[in-house]
């Protein structure tokens, strides 16, 4: 993952609260996926505006807490893209 | 036995068992009657709402051909406005470029249409209608085209199972984003059809390696999916992921079953129509009859991996054994497994039979069904 890529949804999933499963989950055909507590914060803030130096920098304020944040972002962020969850131009 | 119990987590609404084709391995119950009398809108609308409060998040509007329903546009865009995630699971049959940007428009999110073969002529044979292939193709084109995720579906059997690589490139050629390969389950109209759509094992491995082989050629291309029938398998498929679990359908007449199938059981299921979606789920029999490990029978009631296969299917135990509680007879641990390897031996001797004529699923074979068995 490139500092300046813009990751973004793709086109054929949906992101969204569940609040029966407290939870983020994605949608897509037929299926569901229900994300842990931190997919779920990082595919929030991925809005196709933002990029991918942008999403650390917000998380590692919201969390400030957290150690090593900046690696597990990338790591899920790699992980999505090799999902074709989120995709980059 | 409430506070153990998750909400439903997928709606399969039926809106109705009209359909233009006749497909002999029809999910449909053999009593196409008990589908009359449909619920309308209203009572429709209010059992998505009220599904959707308990948290389902998934909604399948199927059939019969929901298509024939002429309030679709109005469910999708409630179910929609809800937060649900709406697949349309159709023949293809009755949608047009218009119907297909309305409901888009409306919301809908997915379309999956079901394919009967690669050809037009086994199409004919297999659904009764000798267009319906060519449409199906024209408006899984206009599907791709209104920006819709591609699903194809297509029933495996015996007669088209041998297609399975002119099928995969068919879908390719349709640019489809996942390709379903749905071998028949025995159930229902399948079931009065087994010996005459049960493939053999070589059948089976040759589509299966097709297959993996092209998957294997093609990283990161359309998702295929291809799952063995549990016929050739030694443990039972975890039906549902477990009675009442997450799974929830309702019938066009507005009854609440665990899954589709469940009607041939004999087990009183809720009606929607006077309880609330809510009291069916948690608090009705017909939803606790077999969830948790209590009504399991020996030998699933011991057995380290019931956790895993729930028992299988109840309605397939029920149709084999008479015995909804008993396991599942394609587990190879059941004392009625011989059921299904007599079906097995049979499907693997048939090229030297003739094939026995296929029981289409109409109005009129439905009908006689019913009469001769004296009610199902």
């Amino acid at each position: 993952m490139k500092p300046g890529e813009i990751p973004r949804l793709h086109p054929h999933l949906r992101f969204q609260w569940e609040p029966a499963q407290e939870a983020y989950v994605l949608l897509y055909p037929e299926g569901m996926v229900k994300l842990n507590g931190s997919a779920g914060e990082i595919l929030a803030v991925c809005n196709g505006e933002r990029s991918v130096a942008e999403i650390i920098g917000l998380l590692t304020e919201k969390f400030p807490e957290a150690p090593d944040i900046e690696t597990d972002i990338i790591d899920f962020l790699v992980t999505a893209h090799t999902n074709q969850w989120l995709v980059s131009d | 036995m409430t506070d153990r119990v998750g909400p439903p987590l997928w709606l399969l609404a039926e809106l109705t068992y009209r359909c233009p084709l006749q497909c002999p391995y029809c999910s449909n119950p053999l009593d196409l009657q008990a589908g009359a009398r449909e619920l309308n809108t209203e009572e429709w609308l209010r059992i998505l709402t009220e599904a959707r409060e308990l948290g389902a998040a998934q909604l399948g509007f199927s059939g019969g051909e929901p298509l024939v329903r002429q309030d679709l546009e109005d469910l999708v865009s409630h179910a929609r406005g809800l937060g649900f995630y709406t697949n349309l699971i159709t023949s293809g049959v009755g949608l047009s470029r218009e119907r297909v940007s309305a409901l888009k428009d409306a919301g809908l999110d997915h379309i999956q249409i079901s394919f009967q073969s690669t050809d037009e002529e086994l199409s004919e044979l297999i659904s009764g209608s000798g267009k319906a292939h060519a449409q199906k193709v024209a408006m899984a084109r206009a599907v791709k085209e209104a920006g819709y995720p591609m699903v194809l579906n297509f029933v495996l059997h015996r007669h088209n199972i041998d297609q399975v690589p002119e099928i995969i490139a068919l879908a390719e050629s349709l640019s489809a984003d996942y390709l379903e390969l749905a071998n028949t389950q025995y159930h229902g109209w399948a079931l009065q059809n087994r010996d005459s759509l049960m493939p053999s094992r070589q059948q089976i491995e040759a589509a299966e390696t097709a297959v993996n082989e092209w998957r294997q050629a093609n990283p990161g291309g359309m998702k295929l999916f291809f799952v063995v029938p549990d016929y050739f398998e030694e443990r039972p498929n975890p039906c549902m992921n477990g009675w009442g679990s997450m799974f929830l359908t309702v019938t066009p007449e507005g009854r609440a079953l665990p899954c589709h199938s469940a009607a041939a059981l004999p087990i009183d299921f809720p009606d929607l129509r006077t309880e609330s979606v809510s009291q069916a789920w948690y608090e009705s029999p017909g939803f606790n009859h077999y969830r948790g490990e209590d009504w399991m029978q020996e030998p699933c009631r011991q057995c380290p991996e019931r956790d895993r296969d729930f028992g299988g299917c109840r309605c397939q135990a029920f149709a084999l054994t008479g015995d909804a509680a008993a396991a599942d007879p394609v587990c190879t641990l059941s004392p009625h497994r011989a059921l299904i390897d007599e079906a097995l031996i049979r499907a693997g001797s048939h090229r030297q039979r003739p094939p026995s004529p296929l029981l289409f699923r109409t109005l009129a074979n439905s009908k006689d069904l019913i009469a001769s068995s004296g009610g199902l």
